[in-house]
């Protein structure tokens, strides 16, 4: 059995269902992401781990054991907030000590952990400050080490990087991460940018209006989206709208050329409307070597991004962006080019919801 | 620059005119009970008026029970209603607020007909019961003081955040009151303590209905039977008054981090 279980979870507020049949498994260790846009529940989800909300319905347990109905300082969760909520009247040593202190540990014990905390988030030498004596990420520094210092079953970050500057909030993600790895913690991060989730994930819930709409790994996750709102809240994607020729063989019509898929078209009827995804990196121009799908079609556009160029290419009706590398030694194409897409059977993936 | 320098400054000292002089002349006048002579004799026969002496610590030893029970029925009030019933805060505040509509006079004649000696609950049958129903009285004189000041103080503060962090670190209810939200309205707690105990002091309605040996009733006394003395007594009130001022700022500075303005 996973060492956190979700099951149907469900939570109402009046009327209005915040969140709905959510259900999660997460391995002990394991860095699982909520994903989703502001409003979709994603906090609801997570205090509801930490107790601070009661779920409508459903049930959490953590290594086995229900934790539905506990009180959040029955359960033994660290916990990490957006604002920090660090206690103003404490020093930072203190700050990291309340938790020990109120477990009733001595002093002799309290001293050497509250060391090793700040040990691990490189602060030792502003034990004595207070709080409002620390930059933003310093004061989330402290918190992190106050979260773990009780040596939580599993670890809850709400948006932990929000209100940190662009370049404070990548450094401090990788420190976060790597204090994960070292304390192989159970650990539950919740963000609304998907550069933190794909970077720091094992996995990743996308969420969207209450609902996990897809769970899996950041490789599985940014590659293989199963629905439209994952495809387009996850990087960058081409969606087009394809005519289902025959489900089966996965052969399907984009603007009257026929292409084919090798994942998930089961179920579809012919004649059906589906969206259709494709990475831009998945696709390649006039490739001779490649197999698979190809289609022709007239550069419309050529963005030059540096490393990277972004060619969007004209189907009648439907265009698809690709990516080349940037090579320096060979011109762009030129706008109004006839060329040849290129992309593999197991690129084009087909998502569950009409076009 | 200097234009619009001179006209707070006029403004300003106008005000500071307004107050001190009074105060000078009150000062200067107390002096002047030997003829043709300043002397402190009013202060020497008012601080050694044992009447003076008993009156004010009794008055002292109400305040600060007064200010002990109204912290604690004050700051779990407040602190739950802004954590889990915003909803009820315009009724707790307009509760708050009846004291100031309501004259003392009204509420003291209230208690002596529901609490005589005939009553359900008769608080005004014996010195030591009638002492704990004046205090709730000053309790509910001071309440839109304290109340506005603890809730101030709260304002302040992150008190949802602080108490699920708190919560979330194993801690109950009194560790999260006692150890987390006290601390950090101090200075707040500091003001409300500081205006009760100024309610209390100068009080003279309750007490002497009640018929209480405050310090209310004995001014009044002196007041109407003597001349100096009145006025060495007033310069002793205003200076309590400022020596708890003085404390209040040493211990909202002590109070590291803990006002919102040093944050
Ligand atoms: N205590 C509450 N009462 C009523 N509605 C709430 C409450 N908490 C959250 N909501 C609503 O639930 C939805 C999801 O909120 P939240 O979980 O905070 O989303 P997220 O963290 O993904 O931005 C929002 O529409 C929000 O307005
Ligand atoms: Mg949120």
């Amino acid at each position: 059995m996973s060492f956190l279980v979700i099951e149907a979870l469900r939570k109402t507020f009046g009327q209005h269902a915040v969140v709905e049949h959510f259900d999660l498994a997460a391995e002990r260790g394991e860095f699982v992401s909520f994903l989703g846009p502001s409003g979709c529940g994603k906090t609801t989800t997570l205090r509801m781990v930490a107790g601070f909300e009661t779920p409508t319905a459903g049930r959490i347990r953590i290594d086995g054991r229900d934790v539905t109905g506990l009180r959040p300082n029955q359960r033994n969760v660290g916990m990490v907030f957006q604002s920090y909520a660090l206690f103003p009247n404490m020093t930072v040593a203190q700050n990291v000590a309340f938790g020990l202190k109120v477990a009733g540990r001595s002093a002799a014990e309290i001293g050497p952990r509250v060391d090793e905390m700040l040990k691990l988030i490189k602060l030792p030498h502003l034990a004595e400050r207070y709080p409002y004596q620390l930059s933003g990420g310093q004061q989330q520094r402290v918190a992190l080490a106050r979260a773990i210092a009780i040596k939580p079953q599993i670890l809850l970050l709400d948006e932990p990087l929000s209100a940190l500057d662009a370049k404070i909030r990548i450094s401090l993600r990788e420190e976060i991460k790597a204090v994960q790895r070292t304390l192989g913690i159970t650990t539950i991060y919740v963000t609304h940018d998907q550069e933190e989730a794909l970077s720091m994930s094992d996995r990743i819930v996308v969420m969207n209006e209450g609902k996990a709409e897809q769970i899996g790994t950041p490789f599985e996750i940014y590659n293989y989206p199963r629905t439209r709102f994952v495809a387009s809240f996850v990087g960058t994607l081409n969606l087009l709208p394809g005519k289902v020729i025959d489900a089966a063989a996965g052969r399907i019509a984009i603007d009257g050329r026929e292409v084919v898929s090798s994942r998930g078209l089961a179920g579809a009827q012919p004649g059906e409307i589906r969206t259709v995804a494709l990475r831009p990196e998945a696709v390649t121009l006039n490739d001779p070597r490649a197999d698979g799908n190809r289609m022709e079609g007239t550069i419309e556009d050529v963005a030059f991004l540096g490393s990277v160029v972004r060619i969007r290419v004209r189907f009648g009706e439907s265009s698809i962006s690709l990516d080349t590398f940037n090579n320096p030694s060979v011109q762009p194409p030129e706008r109004g080019q006839a060329v040849t897409v290129c992309f593999a059977h197991a690129d084009l993936q087909v998502l569950q919801d009409a076009a | 620059m200097k234009t619009s320098k001179i006209g707070p400054w006029i403004a300003f000292t106008l005000g500071a005119l307004y107050f001190i002089i009074p105060l000078i002349a009150t000062f200067e006048f107390s002096l002047r009970l030997k003829r043709g002579e300043y002397s402190f004799e009013a202060y020497r026969i008012v601080l050694g008026d044992p009447r003076f002496q008993a009156t004010f610590g009794y008055s002292t030893l109400l305040a600060l029970a007064t200010i002990v029970i109204g912290v604690l029925l004050v700051v779990p009030t407040a602190y739950w209603i802004q954590l889990r019933l915003p909803k009820l805060r315009p009724v707790v505040e307009f509760i708050t607020l009846l004291p100031l509509v309501i004259p003392a006079i009204v509420l003291v004649f209230g208690y002596l007909k529901m609490y005589n000696s005939s009553s359900l609950l008769p608080l005004t049958s014996s010195p030591w019961s009638t002492n704990l129903l004046l205090t709730f009285g000053y309790v509910t004189l001071a309440l839109p003081y304290m109340y506005r000041a603890v809730d101030t103080g709260l304002r302040a503060i992150d008190v949802r955040t602080l108490t699920e962090a708190a919560e979330s670190l194993g801690a109950k209810w009194p560790t999260i009151l006692f150890k987390v939200i006290l601390p950090n309205v101090r200075s707040a707690l500091l003001s409300g303590a500081f205006l009760t105990f100024a309610i209390v002091i100068g009080e003279f309605t309750m007490a002497a209905l009640l018929d209480r040996p405050a310090f209310g009733p004995y001014l009044q006394l002196i007041g109407a039977n003597r001349a100096y003395e009145p006025s060495a007594l007033a310069i002793i009130a205003f200076f309590v008054t400022w020596a708890c001022m003085g404390l209040i700022q040493v211990f909202g500075r002590g109070a590291r981090g803990a006002s919102p303005e040093t944050r």
